[in-house]
């Protein structure tokens, strides 16, 4: 029997509860790259949504018909066509901030989370469904890199989306826009969610077992009967 | 059998739509991205000979190089597109230069991939204004940790002290070529 999802949750589980970035860790290579400042972040989550969401879509839509033996080379032209004209988009229209992103644009090809979408999800779903599950792990992305684009912005630049958020006596950390400050931000970060996601099975552990000293063993049982 | 056909089948006419498709994106995007190449390009022409109104490309140089024209049409200088190896990757710059090449107009930095906040720095101005009015006979110099005492000399960056000498070696590299060619008579 499969459990009935609503489309919110489907969405709300790629924001949060199997958040790209955050809990699968996928991805990671143009997260810990490009995430230098807050716009490129953003960018990058959006570039890496289309292409998600356009591949989904057809994924989904032809599912029945690619033969799972071809399954994985079909996914692959149908993603590296998108990033291609995503990448031709951005050259033609945002020359700037083509030129921030470099080459990790063609890079989306091989981001083992949208490949991971279209064998997880899109090729086992309807496309309604498969196109809510590529926003909500696109948003969950984008979100991520946002704050870790952030993040290290205002550390290392003084900058938030390119205007200045600290004063000019706070010295900016190089390290935050090196390698290493992307490292480290994103250590902390996945810290600080797992610190979360740990502190509230803790309780939820513990309201069962206060609940279970209040009302004796065979209501629980009962009660879980009902259920 | 029946399966290997329709393998081929779905594969090649993914295949097929995706080619076709990126055929239409890209013709429509092509004219696009070489119209901003040539708008950076000129705007950069125009940055390093400030007073330069008009342009032209130096045919069968070798290497990019255009002759800058004033508003009277007369020739203003040069301005110089050269590369070579900075400390981390290759850096692209262009320079202008005075119409007998003995002086640099000014110079800019196009494509660097240096040190953030160390290496990026010869990209700004107290690094680059250095560039201005400096000579070219003999080559450019640079000095460290001192002022620049003779009119062909820069300081270099505290920090980044390859990333300003690798600047002036291709300064120099792209200077010479550029007199040699001169004195075989291919700027006529």
């Amino acid at each position: 029997m499969k459990k009935q999802v609503t489309l919110q949750q489907e969405f709300i589980k790629g924001v949060w509860d199997s958040n790209p970035v955050l809990k699968q860790l996928l991805g990671l290579c143009p997260v810990l790259a490009v995430t230098v400042s807050a716009i490129n972040g953003f960018a990058m989550g959006l570039a890496a949504t289309f292409v998600m969401f356009m591949a989904s879509l057809i994924v989904s839509t032809i599912r029945k018909t690619i033969p799972p033996q071809v399954r994985i080379a079909s996914f692959i032209v149908i993603i590296a066509t998108f990033v291609t004209i995503v990448d031709l988009v951005m050259k033609a229209k945002f020359p700037d901030l083509s030129k921030a992103l470099g080459p990790f644009i063609p890079l989306i090809v091989v981001n083992c989370m949208i490949l991971g979408r279209q064998e997880a999800f899109a090729s086992k779903n309807k496309p309604g469904r498969a196109i809510v599950d590529a926003l909500g792990m696109g948003a969950g992305f984008t979100i991520a890199l946002v704050i870790l684009g952030g993040i290290r912005e205002i550390l290392g630049s003084r900058e938030f989306f390119g205007l200045q958020v600290l004063p000019d006596q706070f010295e900016p950390w190089l390290i935050m826009i090196l390698p290493a400050g992307a490292f480290l931000t994103l250590g902390l970060m996945l810290g600080v969610v797992n610190m979360y996601t740990d502190r509230k099975k803790r309780m939820e552990h513990e309201s069962i077992i206060a609940h279970y000293k209040r009302v004796g063993r065979e209501e629980l049982i009962e009660e879980l009967e009902v259920k | 059998m029946n399966k290997v056909a329709q393998m081929l089948l779905v594969l090649t006419s993914i295949g097929i739509l995706a080619g076709g498709l990126l055929a239409m994106v890209s013709e429509w995007a092509n004219p696009l991205i070489a119209a901003n190449q040539k708008a950076a390009t000129e705007a950069a022409i125009f940055r390093v000979q400030p007073e330069g109104k008009n342009y032209e490309p130096v045919q069968n140089a070798g290497f990019e190089v255009y002759k800058v024209m004033d508003e009277q049409n007369s020739d203003l200088g040069f301005a110089l597109v050269y590369e070579g190896n900075g400390f981390s990757g290759k850096i692209r710059m262009i320079a202008g230069l005075s119409d007998d090449l003995e002086k640099i107009i000014a110079i800019e930095i196009l494509d660097q991939i240096e040190t953030p906040g160390l290496g990026t720095k010869i990209v700004e101005e107290p690094f680059t204004n250095q560039f201005l009015q400096l000579e070219t006979n003999p080559n450019v110099a640079w000095v460290k940790g001192v002022e620049p005492s003779k009119p062909n000399e820069i300081q270099t960056i505290t920090g980044a002290t390859i990333s300003a000498k690798a600047v002036v070696e291709i300064l120099n590299n792209g200077i010479s070529r550029l007199k040699k060619l001169r004195d075989d008579g291919g700027l006529q």
